[in-house]
């Protein structure tokens, strides 16, 4: 339990999840806490200390998830994921795998995705269990239901309002504003406005003065495609020499287009290796400027390099000795840049007999492994994405099938080999502590070659189901 | 190919169209497949390289692509440096590639949404210059694309292979439509090498040169890649007088 001191008394700040359910809560008197629960650990609530870290947890998101993050102090973040969502594998992949992050460092966190800010603040702290979507042009509904506390407003407007009878954001949608701007101030309306989207609120972003970040205003705004491109270049040299005098590449660009209309549209791009190239950034970056939507005009530009490592010259080899391996840095960054992190891949074996177990996706620019997979039997050079069912006539225990049905055509099988013998990993699931599979290769009288297998050893019910499967096509 | 070189007037014709079509060196360097029988009939002596070249698969080949992808990846495995595989589904099997000859090491592999973005990806690899081959798998292409490809084959010395693969086997027929590359392969699965025991022999195929510029078009019956990406002359072939063999290998088609 946290305490601190408002005015001249002593109170609980924060309690966790032990102590609430103990019965204190934030805002109780420390004395009647120490009353109720002898024995309680009361620490001294440290603000500066919470909102530092809460400043690191917000250059944390502003790396890895957009690069629009503001602190909404005292324990909220605010991001604004437009045209991020997409490189996470949508919003509810990204809201998940965000969450999962901070669990997984000790952080209990929520979140909440709205048109808004004011709507994704009350989500997140009022129906968030962990995360919650609303769908768009929905903020009236979704807010609703929700207590009069989700609207940021003062605790002094909250009592009154809750004295006049109001108890959730439906009841003051239905009143005319008129008398409620009369009775509370503007900023009540202005709030709600803010939460249904009426009112546009600008997310101010977090840059920490360790970034390297460069950035022009122009005093007529630009709208055209060539005009950012020569700007985006200039920008480009200038980060180029700051990051040059401090020894480091870039890993994550950040290009942000103030609008007249106070917009910002954003543009990320990430590089496999540090790099403070300026052509090859300036080509990155001219490559995405087909989504910044101009509307009325630019008026400032501003490049950060949010991620940043140590850059060192290198040595490379003479042409006298053998020739370097060529450097595809370059042409992976583009590719990246256009297909996603998840679209560029090499394969590498895992050792696994299970087919779709022996092969994982590494890093394309990662060390070379070396060995590949055993070379014992052939291996088709098409997997099915999942085995189909076929239908079959075969012999048990161990003949392979005299004909097979694949996908309506019916196939008599010529020459066939195996079968091969596959057993289920106990050591991952324990439902395949039995299970197998026997493979075959079979050949039809046209010369085409499946790989197909039977679920089960063909003795044994519990070994599988004995339903056949094809799996793979043979070149 | 002997008639061809020995007419000194039709030669210099050859040189000037060379010239005309904006080729720098007067001789392209090749990759040779290893096998005279293949290798007397394509123009130069072997594959070209720094250029486009398609590949198909014949009958059920055209959808699933998987002969056709061995084909390819022979090639690549014969050929030193890095390589840039573009699919739109992504179905390789890398043990597979592995026994024709092409290890994960090597390969880079790269997962476009569609035909465009593929083709894109494809055009990058070409024009970057580092890799020794970039394969993509497509299924519409058009003359506008492989020319595009084909000029950024040429200008970085990249060789690049255009796996046609399509959804369904009626939309094959796409196959016939005109595009830039240099070669245009099919290549249908046969039934495998006899063995003298019940099992299945070294897989063949049928491949067929549907197009060659500057060169005849042929087919012939060959034993699939080996763990190298070298292709192999069936011994019934093999044992026969080299133009005898040419003469049966018509006569399959």
């Amino acid at each position: 339990m946290l305490a601190g001191r408002i005015g001249n008394r002593q109170v609980v700040t924060a309690a966790c999840t032990l102590a609430q359910e103990l019965g204190l809560s934030a805002g109780m008197p420390v004395s009647k806490a120490q009353a109720l629960v002898p024995g309680l650990q009361v620490l001294p609530h440290d603000p500066h200390a919470d909102a530092a870290s809460l400043e690191r947890l917000a250059l944390w998101v502003l790396q890895r998830v957009s690069p629009i993050v503001a602190v909404d102090p005292p324990d909220g973040l605010v991001i604004d994921s437009t045209g991020t969502d997409h490189l996470h594998g949508g919003e509810a992949a990204m809201l998940e795998t965000l969450i999962g992050r901070l669990v997984m460092s000790g952080v209990t966190g929520r979140a909440a995705i709205a048109d808004s800010w004011g709507a994704a603040h009350a989500l997140a702290r009022h129906v968030a269990e962990p995360v919650c979507l609303a769908e768009p042009d929905t903020a009236e509904t979704v807010l609703a239901p929700l207590p009069l506390s989700a609207l940021r407003i003062p605790s002094t407007t909250l009592a009154s309002l809750h004295t006049l009878g109001f108890a959730c954001i439906g009841d003051l949608l239905q009143q005319p504003r008129a008398p409620l701007t009369r009775r509370f101030g503007p900023e009540l309306c202005h709030r709600l406005d803010q939460a249904l989207g009426h009112a546009a609120e600008p997310i101010e972003p977090l840059r920490p003065s360790e970034l390297v970040e460069v950035h022009r205003s122009f005093a007529e705004p630009i709208a055209a495609a060539e005009t950012i491109a020569r700007h985006i270049g200039k920008l480009v040299v200038q980060l180029c020499a700051a990051l040059e005098e401090r020894g480091l590449g870039a890993r994550r660009l950040d290009l942000l287009c103030w609008r007249v209309d106070a917009h910002v549209q954003t543009v990320r791009v990430g590089l496999a290796r540090p790099q403070r190239d300026p052509k090859r950034l300036t080509r990155l970056l001219c490559e995405k400027i087909e989504t910044i939507s101009p509307g009325f005009g630019i008026e400032i530009l501003s490049l950060t390099a949010v991620v940043t490592e140590p850059l060192e010259a290198r040595q490379v080899a003479s042409s006298l000795l053998e020739e370097p391996a060529p450097d595809l840095s370059a042409l992976v960054d583009v590719l990246v840049n256009r297909v996603g992190a998840r679209g560029v891949y090499r394969l590498a074996p895992v050792a696994s007999d299970v087919p779709e177990r022996s092969v994982t996706r590494v890093a394309p620019l990662s060390e070379p492994v070396g060995s590949g997979w055993p070379d014992h039997w052939p291996r088709p050079a098409r997997l099915l994405p999942r085995p189909e069912p076929i239908e079959t006539v075969a012999l048990l225990p161990d003949h392979p099938p005299v004909w097979i049905a694949w996908r309506g055509i019916r196939r008599k099988v010529a020459r066939a080999d195996g079968p091969e013998r596959v057993f289920g990993e106990w050591w991952k699931r324990d439902a395949e502590m039995i299970a197998v599979r026997d493979y075959f290769r079979v050949e039809d009288d046209a010369g085409e070659r499946f790989w197909v297998f039977r679920a089960g050893d063909g003795e044994h019910a519990e070994t599988g189901s004995h339903r056949w499967f094809l799996h793979g096509i043979f070149g | 190919m002997s008639a061809r070189s020995s007419n000194p007037a039709s030669a210099a014709l050859r040189k000037q169209i060379a010239r005309m079509e904006g080729d720098g060196r007067p001789a392209r360097e090749v990759l040779p497949f290893g096998l005279p029988e293949l290798d007397r009939r394509l123009p130069g002596g072997g594959l070209a390289l720094g250029c486009l070249h398609e590949v198909a698969g014949g009958g059920n080949g055209a959808v699933d692509g998987a002969a056709a992808s061995c084909f390819a990846a022979g090639i690549a495995a014969r050929l030193p440096g890095p390589v840039l595989w573009c699919v739109t589904e992504a179905d390789l099997f890398a043990p597979g590639l592995e026994q024709a000859g092409l290890g994960p090491d090597r390969v880079i592999h790269v997962e476009a949404g569609d035909d465009v973005s593929v083709l894109a990806c494809m055009e990058e690899g070409l024009r970057h210059g580092g890799l020794a081959v970039v394969i993509a798998e497509v299924a519409r292409l058009s003359m506008t694309a492989s020319r595009r490809l084909h000029l950024a084959a040429k200008g970085s010395g990249t060789t690049g292979i255009a796996l046609r693969r399509w959804r369904r086997q009626q939309d094959a027929h796409d196959f016939g439509q005109p595009t830039a590359a240099m070669t245009r392969w099919r290549v249908s699965v046969l039934p495998s090498a006899p063995l003298p025991v019940p099992g299945v022999g070294r897989a063949r195929w049928l491949v067929e040169l549907i197009r060659a510029r500057a060169g005849e078009s042929f087919d012939l019956e060959l034993e699939a890649c080996d763990g190298t990406g070298h292709l192999g002359l069936p011994a019934a072939l093999a044992d026969r007088p080299a133009a005898q063999a040419g003469g049966r290998g018509r006569a399959l088609a």
